[in-house]
């Protein structure tokens, strides 16, 4: 039996451990290293508002159905973009999207494709297991 | 250990019956969103992927929830031999998790999303699931009265209830134009909570399957040992700050990945118990082999080792660039949910709906053809999405990279074997379940 006493200091070590790593990353985000893009933000809730993570991907992360656009706007043009947003493709269906909404996504891929490269290919691999 | 009668099980039992509904609901969602893989186009109109996608999602991890709040209330009882605070705030909790739920799944129908990675819904909607869990906690910690000398599944139970909270509510944090304007920082945020809030729900699991183990076995000792603490902070450091191998690949703060890095590699501690304990417990408890209940907990045991030794190699970040964003981190995500998770609330579901003392369930022959088929399937589905991310993997490292559409077709045979051994995996559980809801009219009747 490990003492009731102890218990609760290892618990509430980590708990204030969790609660200082939270406010430190809530603080201390990386947020001043990129610029702000009004119609980006505005871009990022259209996003959201068609659902587009369930098949596409951002930085690996998001659906498998459709190819990772986290850097689809430094390789196609956004006519090329444009047209897949008004016409869908044979999985992707036409959605209902306007002028407005497709200029605003566009923008939101301008910054996601600012803020890094997705291509794992990237990394270099330290003998430690970490990569950089 | 005191019996309970019906009246006190049937706080219990419409959050069981209700969490294998959903479990059926979610694996008919994900048997279509399967075929629209293979089938290109299929639903489109009506049904298509991003729809089909949450309602899987959705559907699933609320049958983990609502399973997992249900065999809270059942245990809870049994181990304080008392009944619950209230019954009316029991009550109060299951209506607004299913109403809310029902609300949800006909949300997508209308393209209504939250529009998150993983799992969303409209925020709206999170605001009764946010009191209904209120309600939940008021009840536990009044039920439980006194937190000293508990063993260590009410430890479970309690920070698995305050870190569903504290997470679902900083998983809202976007809402905020500070957390939500820059791509790096939203995701970052995102996948701390998401990456702890599976922790969350994990805890008031196994917690519940600790309970049940010492039920079947009849043996209290394991739950106040401190192996069993040890393990207990070992998983709470885990889900306190493990979430970072979600986004290695993510231009965040390195330091972010490399605690996470440090931290996953201590789940090889847990992972050493379960080689270490692997003969005593195929060979003590084969007594309990006629109960369906054992034999689920047994292959649960066999998929946390199979789901552990592939998400500790996925923590390493050398491996991970070459599995994130494939079908490898699927498979991971199917064995836990499938292998791990639903065989345990199955099995828990057995216990409150059934009774794991009747061993002459586990004998029927539809049972036993559901078990091994549900098993078979699952081993077979995962290999072929491990198989699939491999595949992708290569692709991804290729430098001059075939386009997007021919990297799927190279897939399409292993999507085909994925989506026939889901209908399997379908079939297997609805044989286990039907003779679940059979015998459970019948024990009602009797």
């Amino acid at each position: 039996m490990i003492p009731e006493k102890r218990k609760m200091i290892v618990l509430l070590l980590l708990l204030f451990c969790y609660l200082l790593y939270s406010l430190i990353l809530y603080s201390e985000l990386p947020v001043k290293l990129y610029s702000k893009n009004k119609e980006g933000e505005i871009g990022k809730l259209v996003w959201q508002k068609y659902n587009c993570n369930s098949c596409h991907q951002l930085y690996g992360l998001g659906g498998y159905l459709g190819p990772d656009l986290t850097n689809v706007y430094s390789s196609r043009s956004k006519e090329y973009i444009k047209s897949f947003l008004m016409n869908g493709t044979a999985t992707m269906p036409k959605f209902n999207i306007n002028e407005y909404e497709i200029n605003s996504l566009i923008q939101y891929f301008r910054s996601i494709d600012n803020s890094g490269k997705s291509d794992p290919r990237i990394f270099r691999i330290k003998t430690d297991g970490t990569i950089e | 250990m005191v019996q309970l009668n019906n009246t006190n099980k049937s706080i219990s039992r419409p959050f069981t019956i209700t969490s294998i509904l959903l479990l059926i609901v979610g694996m008919l969602f994900g048997i279509m969103g399967s075929l629209q893989y293979i089938i290109p186009g299929l639903l489109k109109e009506q049904l298509s992927f991003e729809k089909i996608r949450p309602m899987h999602v959705s559907s699933i991890i609320f049958w983990i929830i609502i399973g997992s709040v249900g065999s809270v209330f059942n245990y809870l009882q049994l181990h304080s031999q008392k009944k619950l605070y209230s019954r009316m705030l029991a009550k109060a909790t299951f209506f607004i998790f299913s109403i809310s739920i029902i609300v949800i799944l006909f949300s997508y129908c209308f393209g209504i999303f939250g529009g998150r990675e993983y799992w969303e819904f409209n925020p709206i909607i999170a605001l009764p699931i946010f009191i209904g869990w209120i309600l939940f906690m008021i009840n536990f910690i009044k039920s439980i009265g006194s937190f000293r000398n508990q063993p260590v599944y009410v430890w479970m139970w309690l920070t698995g209830i305050f870190f569903f909270l504290f997470t679902f509510l900083e998983s809202y944090l976007w809402l905020f134009p500070y957390f939500r304007n820059n791509i790096v920082n939203d995701m970052t945020i995102q996948w701390k909570s998401y990456g702890s809030m599976v922790g969350s729900w994990n805890m008031l699991l196994y917690g519940s399957s600790i309970f049940l183990m010492e039920k079947i076995s009849d043996e209290k000792k394991y739950s106040s040992s401190p192996i069993a603490f040890a393990l207990y902070f070992i998983g709470l450091f885990n889900l306190m700050f493990n979430w970072g191998h979600h986004i290695y690949t993510l231009p965040t703060y390195p330091f972010i990945k490399n605690i996470s890095y440090l931290v996953s590699m201590t789940e090889l501690l847990i992972l050493g118990r379960i080689i270490f304990l692997w003969k005593s417990t195929l060979t003590k408890n084969l007594k309990h082999l006629n109960s369906i209940t054992y034999r689920l907990i047994l292959a649960a045991d066999v998929w946390i080792f199979s789901t552990l030794l592939l998400a500790i190699a996925m923590s390493i970040p050398a491996i991970n660039i070459y599995t994130h964003g494939t079908h490898i981190t699927v498979a991971h995500t199917m064995g836990a949910t499938i292998g791990i998770n639903s065989f345990l609330l199955l099995a828990i579901s057995f216990d409150i709906l059934a009774t794991h003392h009747n061993n002459d369930i586990g004998n029927k022959k539809y049972v036993n053809l559901g078990f091994w088929m549900t098993n078979i399937s699952l081993f077979i589905f995962w290999i072929s999405l491990i198989i699939a991310g491999i595949i992708k993997s290569k692709w991804q490292m290729t430098l001059n990279k075939e386009p997007f559409s021919t990297m799927m077709l190279q897939l399409k045979p292993f999507f085909i074997v994925f989506c026939i051994s889901g209908m399997a995996l379908f079939t297997g559980f609805i044989l286990v379940i039907s003779s679940l809801i059979k015998y459970h009219i019948f024990y009602k009747r009797k």
